[in-house]
């Protein structure tokens, strides 16, 4: 028991050694070469190691790995149905919802879970999901603003990976707003 | 995005080049075409989330005449970049930008007259399409990169080119997406904290518990396996070992092993004003106007002191570094703002050859100012030098962030204003007390890195300067209000103690100076019956600084005796400044809800900062900046006890979140004809008065002292 640890992570069944004491965001990191969990604080307050245990966002910095045995992990890197990204991340890019982007992956992850249980939520609502999750920058409004794009893409159908026909770098790239008319501008 | 000093223009010596092209003048430093269709720019400049390599892509894009897509933007290294010092200051692409433009618009010029000759016709017959050469006939089949032979741009950059102006710009000036976005919103590798090399070693310093506390003894630890080296050097502690976990099991031992003498040397975090008030200071001039009939005019005078906690930089991830020791050549991968200044600080502190330290810089999470990463490049260093040949990566607790960061010092402002009988300002006086700003390495000759401190014989950091106090570069930037008042004295005291180390925060002094100057206008328009904006608007002359103010207010739908809305407990107030007195221009408006707890409900901008490269990029930052500042205004306050500090987690030193982030509309005032500025920083201070003073509206009564928590606005009230 000490010595193997089974986990599956993003639908793939791996065998660890070592490492049944440890954090799983240290497993998912050190062991498994995943990027898109993010040490934050250690403590679970942050969101930014946020990743689905069983469909339900949890804080993987204070999850023990050995928990995790038998249940299912999806990490950022896992949302998207092959190459592309997941709608979140998507509704993310066109929304340019990031600066430094240290903590995306985690509030792409409260967001999916969100997603999942009420596809089509308030305003109000997106930020309650997210209150876990900090942002140092102050890109609340876009990543709520995010969501709710991603919302709208999957009740229309786009919940195929990319499915919203947004090349990446979407919307601010093709928009050729002038000052006025930037997203977020007020008239 | 971060604030700084300095004091570097546009164009500089070099006969009218930009200053940074100027000081690096070879024009293949700082571009040169693949042979992939690509055009790599080198800029000294880092990215830390501010968005700052997509601007400088437009503006090269825009002056080579290539799509976008085509531009790449080479990380900053000591070892290929021009050292642009420190990427603060919101001068990027003020700096940065206009070097890259001249060296573009050189290097086009050259391509073309290499094209011309090749063709046998006049340069000016020749056009650029995406990097291709183009005569009225068609296509030449002639590009950049087919011209661009080896060492055609290894030449010094001549007499400045005219380049491309506002109302030329077809990529410049349009919202374009952030480059590095796809990697981070994928989860993809790209902060220095996913570097892995072959061969790492990971590391774990143990601070002392406080910044007097020195270490006594170490027992025997008993560690687990896998350590490679506990590495102790007076009070310096750290251990290095096969793995991430194996670190962190050696250093929660050694920690638990170590003893340390704790001292009591931090001031009472209760009596901040006492302490600033009383600590030894260097008293200096920031500015002053003598009108002596002004003065006479006066009719009444009003008083009033305004205070700031000291604020954590409080970045989302911690400090990270890795360093290689190879028999005296040392290699760091950092996220530190300025991979020059590092360098030459850890030359300084290590005592080998600068020419022996290369750094590179990779991303990190958000900078907001001076943080740890300096320090963290440091202490990396020192623990590869246990394991020489290896490259070992450190990364901070959660803990040693919020400790152990450069803090922005506490402040206190205290302001005295004369009225004449109609109402009009005559005279104002403005005391600030502060520690210095101006802590990153380097500053005042000293490498000024934590560990250096720690180190047997090492000797305490000293004060942080804070520059010169008439340079608005510390604590001083914006304490001259930008009003219209004929007699002003307005005075610099400069702590000469540190108990808590303080270095460069988001726009520095202006945040509290803003906070003060404004709050203390909406006291004096009171004390002239006078609407606020009406009151602004009559003591300032300057027509960008009215126009932002104008269009906040019509942007919040202000009126005159309209300013509770929606009845007891809410109110709406104003907040202006432009940014360093020179820079951008921000009016903003909050409306709060102060019924049980001070809630900000919505903030509405209005921002002029000259011509705009990339239109989103500025709103992002705007709106970023803003609610930082509301975060800073209502929520955060470092906590210690006489000896450490106490706020090390989210819990203790709380930041806005998602349910308590207003709404924020940002209107863009357009300048086209006008420099661009930076836009990082200039929301701090009219975004913290503008919630002061709608809580002011919202309680009738005036609150201070930052944060406007509830617990302040009680104390005020009782105070009465």
């Amino acid at each position: 028991m000490s010595g193997r640890l089974h986990l599956t992570v993003n639908g793939t069944p791996r065998t660890l050694r070592g490492a049944a004491d440890a954090s799983l965001l240290d497993v998912l990191r050190s062991d498994l070469g995943l990027s898109g969990p993010r040490f934050g604080c250690g403590s679970g307050l942050c969101g930014a190691c946020f990743v689905l245990v069983d469909g339900r966002p949890a804080a993987s910095c204070g999850y023990p790995a050995s928990a995790a045995a038998g249940r299912d992990i999806i990490t950022v890197e896992g949302l998207a149905d092959g190459a592309g990204l997941h709608p979140v991340q998507q509704a993310f890019l066109d929304e340019q919802a990031a600066q430094c982007g240290y903590c995306t992956a985690g509030m792409v992850i409260s967001a999916v879970a969100l997603l999942r249980a009420q596809p089509a939520p308030a305003a109000e609502e997106v930020r309650r999901a997210l209150d876990g999750n900090l942002c140092r920058c102050g890109t609340q409004q876009r990543v709520v603003r995010a969501v709710l794009r991603a919302a709208r893409t999957m009740a229309a159908g786009g919940d195929a990976a990319g499915g919203a026909a947004e090349r990446p770098g979407g919307a601010a790239a093709r928009r050729t707003t002038t000052a006025a008319e930037a997203p977020g501008a007020a008239r | 995005m971060t604030a700084d000093a300095g004091t570097a223009g546009a164009a500089g010596p070099g006969g009218g080049l930009p200053a940074s092209l100027a000081a690096n003048p070879l024009l293949s430093d700082w571009l040169d075409f693949g042979d992939d269709g690509a055009v790599t720019i080198r800029s000294g400049k880092v990215e830390f989330g501010q968005g700052v390599w997509t601007a400088l892509a437009q503006v090269a894009a825009e002056e080579l005449d290539v799509d976008l897509a085509r531009v790449r933007v080479a990380p900053v290294s000591t070892a290929a970049s021009p050292d642009e010092g420190v990427t603060s200051g919101s001068r990027s692409v003020e700096d940065s930008g206009a070097a890259l433009r001249q060296a573009c618009a050189q290097a086009r010029a050259i391509l073309l007259r290499a094209a011309a000759a090749k063709l046998g016709v006049a340069e000016r017959a020749l056009r650029v399409s995406d990097g291709r050469i183009l005569t009225a006939g068609g296509d030449t089949g002639l590009s950049y990169w087919s011209l661009a032979g080896p060492g055609l741009l290894a030449r010094p950059a001549g007499p400045p080119l005219p380049v491309r102006q506002a109302g030329e710009w077809s990529v410049a000036g349009r919202s374009a997406a952030r480059l590095d976005l796809p990697d981070k919103i994928a989860g993809r590798p790209r902060f220095v904290h996913d570097l892995r090399l072959p061969g790492m070693a990971f590391g774990r310093v143990i601070r002392p518990p406080g910044p007097a506390a020195a270490l006594s003894g170490l027992g025997d630890p008993g560690l687990p396996p896998g350590v490679l080296a506990v590495v102790r050097d007076g009070s310096f502690l750290g251990v290095v070992a096969e793995s991430d976990r194996a670190a962190a099991a050696a250093a929660a031992a050694v920690a638990a092993a170590a003893r340390w003498a704790e001292r009591d040397s931090l001031p009472d975090e209760d009596d901040l004003k006492g302490f600033l008030l009383t600590a030894p200071a260097e008293v200096a001039c920031v500015a002053r106007r003598h009108d002596p009939a002004a003065a006479a005019a006066v009719s009444r005078t009003l008083t009033a002191e305004y205070t700031r906690p000291y604020l954590a930089h409080a970045s989302m991830a911690p400090s990270c570094a890795v360093a290689r020791w190879d028999e005296g050549t040392v290699t760091v991968w950092t996220h530190s703002q300025g991979v020059f200044p590092l360098r030459r600080a850890l030359a300084d502190g290590l005592a080998v050859d600068a020419a022996r330290v290369v750094v590179h810089h990779v991303e990190g999470a958000g900078a907001y100012g001076h943080n740890g990463a300096d320090d963290a490049a440091l202490d990396a260093v020192l623990l590869a030098r246990a394991v020489p040949g290896r490259p070992v990566r450190v990364m901070w607790s959660r803990q040693d962030e919020l400790a152990w960061s450069p803090f922005g010092s506490a402040m206190l402002a205290r302001l005295s204003a004369g009225l004449d009988s109609s109402g009009r300002i005559r005279t104002w006086r403005q005391d600030v007390w502060s520690c210095g700003f101006n802590g990153r390495p380097g500053a005042g000759g000293q490498p000024r890195l934590l560990a250096l401190g720690h180190l047997a014989g090492g000797r305490p950091m000293a004060p942080a300067p804070d520059g010169p106090a008439s340079g608005a570069v510390g604590s001083t930037r914006n304490a001259v209000p930008g009003y219209d008042i004929p007699d002003l004295v307005v005075t610099r005291h400069r702590l000469e103690a540190m108990p808590l180390r303080t270095s460069a925060l988001r726009s520095l002094g202006a945040f509290l100076n803003v906070f003060a100057i404004e709050s203390f206008v909406d006291e004096l328009a009171a004390a002239a019956a006078a609407d606020p904006v009406a009151f602004r608007l009559a003591h300032l002359r300057d027509p960008r600084g009215r126009r932002v103010i104008e269009e906040a207010a019509a942007l919040a739908g202000w009126s005159p005796g309209a300013r509770r809305r929606r009845g007891e407990g809410t109110g709406l107030g104003l907040g202006y400044a432009r940014y360093k007195g020179t820079a951008g221009y921000c009016a903003a408006v909050a409306e709060v809800d102060a019924v049980t707890d001070v809630r900000l409900l919505r903030l509405w901008l209005a921002v002029d900062v000259g011509r705009v490269i990339n239109p989103d990029g500025v709103i992002n930052q705007v709106e970023g900046g803003a609610v930082q500042s509301a975060s800073w205004t209502l929520r955060e306050r470092v906590r210690f006890s006489r000896s450490r500090v106490t706020s090390v987690n989210w819990d203790s030193y709380p930041v806005l979140r998602f349910s308590e982030v207003p709404q924020v509309a940002v209107r863009l005032v357009p300048a086209p004809g006008e420099p661009e500025t930076g836009a990082g920083e200039l929301a701090q201070g009219p975004v913290a008065a503008a919630i002061g003073n709608a809580v002011a509206e919202a309680v009738g009564v005036r609150v201070r002292d930052l944060p406007l928590t509830r617990e302040q606005v009680v104390k005020a009230i009782e105070a009465g």
